[in-house]
């Protein structure tokens, strides 16, 4: 799919809440994240999605993918440093956090991230200087949507 | 425990013997070599077994997780010093960081900002640690680290852990959810965070804080003040180490193998036939090639297993309870080809083994062919199991060394 490049920080305030949005929520949330983390941010449309993608000053790269309803269905960081994964994942952190202590408790030792919950799969790899991640809700996957399209 | 095997009895016996010899007890001594140059006793074992989180209370034992000792002083002092195993060798990060509830002695506070006491949060791949700024003199075999920044894990005086630290993921600040009294983190960076954090504002990503009793503000860090490899501190043998453990088949109780210190400085640290692999040094990674698609990859001995794509692209089912590793019904010998920034590459196969039937037996501490997925599919974290049966340089950025400047990776 085709996308378009379309705004800046500036022109996203300018921009109806209802085209924005965070993993789970909808609208306001996107803002808040670029707020949050002094960020800054571009959007692009296209036929099944819309992309946000924020740029945080610590050159974190964020992705966050919002449904046509303008729901954020999946979010990607990529960079030398975690984002703010308390805003990213919103109502879902403390169930990410939560999992990692139950797979400390399995023998699992350090190593790259791999929550597979009925509806929230978070996946972190790499090491300091060097971070991904990617997250997303699979029941709200729109049609046509692959999760290897989530990148 | 499943007994030492004859050629390993041989060689600690030898290193038992050479120690004594050299009259390096232990922790801090040089002495003199032959042209009467001075040269360190640079050569540290480590153990891979179930670790120190194997027993009550916490009773959840590690598996691929290499440990060994460490003895830190009060910068200066000879007598206010602690030895402390269960310390995990990482070459996956850089700085020595202490559990609190493992130190007995007391370190001096590193301060900045209006006297205001530094603390640290250090972000893993899995959650983060928090936990004040200290110096101490650091011993390992032979060698010293002088005024080493180190982190100091938890503890009960800076409790207060800002949001910007603790948004990281899962806390892991006691030794239950760290693994290990500490980290000592040999790896091919010299800082923890670098230059980032020596900047002021939003720029700053926010791992060094400081901190009053009540609340925490993001502080600049320079350089020399962050926590960092204590191998780039040591007098000599300061531009890298060798990761040396013997082949292992199937799983095993323990076993042990050695933490050498310096890349050719030393007649037993040659770079020999070893191929050296560039690393791109802002990322840290290699290059690895696997079924025609390219991915990157770096070499880590604190992941306890080797982590890569995932079942849809491997074919490998991940276990039912254990999801994170990989349970094909036989054990598989994949090929996989790394290649350094230089252009060197190199192929071998590595086992994919089931991690349930590996995993079943409680006092197994180590296991070839533990693996798993590495799902957001473009890296390949070459865990532990990589370094079995491999003698593995990790050369630290800016180093000059026999195979060039680091950093690298040269097996």
């Amino acid at each position: 799919m085709r996308l378009t490049k379309a705004c800046s920080i500036l022109g996203i305030l300018a921009f109806p809440f209802s085209l924005l949005a965070s993993l789970g929520r909808d609208a306001t949330s996107v803002q808040e994240d670029v707020a949050k983390m002094q960020a800054t941010l571009h959007t692009s449309s296209g036929n099944s999605y819309t992309l946000h993608e924020i740029q945080t000053p610590t050159a974190v790269a964020i992705k966050e993918y919002a449904s046509p309803v303008g729901q954020v269905f999946a979010v990607t960081w990529k960079g030398p440093f975690h984002p703010d994964l308390r805003q990213l994942l919103g109502r879902y952190y403390d169930e990410y956090v939560q999992a990692v202590r139950t797979r400390r408790a399995q023998r699992a030792g350090r190593g790259p991230i791999l929550i597979q919950h009925a509806g929230l799969v978070v996946e972190v790899s790499g090491h300091l200087r060097s971070f991904t991640g990617r997250a997303y809700i699979p029941q709200q996957l729109p049609a046509g949507i692959r999760v290897e399209d989530i990148k | 425990m499943k007994p030492v095997r004859p050629h390993e009895f041989l060689s600690l016996f030898l290193a038992g013997i050479l120690t004594s010899t050299v009259g390096c007890g232990g922790s801090s001594t040089s002495t003199s070599s032959g042209g009467g140059s001075t040269t360190a006793n640079n050569v540290q074992t480590i153990t891979v077994n179930t670790g120190p989180t194997a027993g009550p209370p916490i009773n959840s034992p590690a598996i691929n997780e290499a440990f060994t000792s460490v003895t830190v002083c009060a910068p200066g002092s000879s007598s206010n010093c602690q030895t402390i195993s269960g310390i995990l060798v990482d070459t996956g990060s850089p700085g020595l960081r202490i559990l609190s509830s493992a130190l007995t002695i007391s370190l001096p506070q590193q301060t900045g900002t209006g006297g205001n006491a530094v603390v640290e949060c250090l972000p893993f791949v899995d959650g983060f640690t928090w936990g004040p700024v200290q110096t101490a003199d650091l011993s390992i075999a032979g060698e010293q680290a002088k005024n080493l920044p180190i982190q100091i894990i938890g503890g009960t005086a800076f409790t207060n852990i800002p949001t910007s630290c603790s948004s990281n993921g899962a806390e892991e600040d006691d030794l239950k959810s760290l693994g290990a009294n500490g980290i000592l983190g040999v790896g091919s960076f010299v800082q923890d965070c670098g230059d980032a954090c020596t900047t002021t504002g939003s720029n700053n990503p926010g791992l060094y804080y400081t901190c009053t009793s009540s609340s925490c503000s993001v502080t600049t860090e320079s350089l020399t003040e962050q926590v960092a490899n204590p191998v780039a501190f040591f007098a000599s043998d300061n531009n890298g180490v060798i990761i040396d453990l013997p082949g292992v088949t199937g799983a095993e109780a323990s076993i042990s193998g050695s933490l050498v210190f310096g890349i050719g400085t030393q007649s037993n640290n040659a770079l020999g036939s070893a191929t050296v692999y560039t690393i791109n040094p802002s990322t840290g990674d290699i290059t690895t090639r696997f079924n025609n698609n390219t991915y990157s990859g770096f070499l880590d001995t604190g992941s306890n297993a080797i982590f890569f794509l995932n079942t849809a692209a491997t074919g490998f089912p991940t276990c039912t309870d254990l999801t994170f590793f990989y349970c094909p019904t036989s054990t598989q010998t994949p090929s996989a080809t790394n290649q350094g920034a230089n252009g060197a590459s190199g192929t071998f196969t590595f086992t994919v083994a089931n991690a349930d039937t590996l995993t079943s037996n409680g006092t197994i501490g180590v296991a070839n062919g533990l693996a798993g997925p590495n799902s957001i599919a473009n890296t390949f974290d070459w865990g532990l199991p990589f370094f079995f049966g491999r003698k593995v340089y990790t050369a630290i950025e800016g180093q000059n060394t026999p195979g060039g400047l680091g950093p690298y990776w040269a097996y």
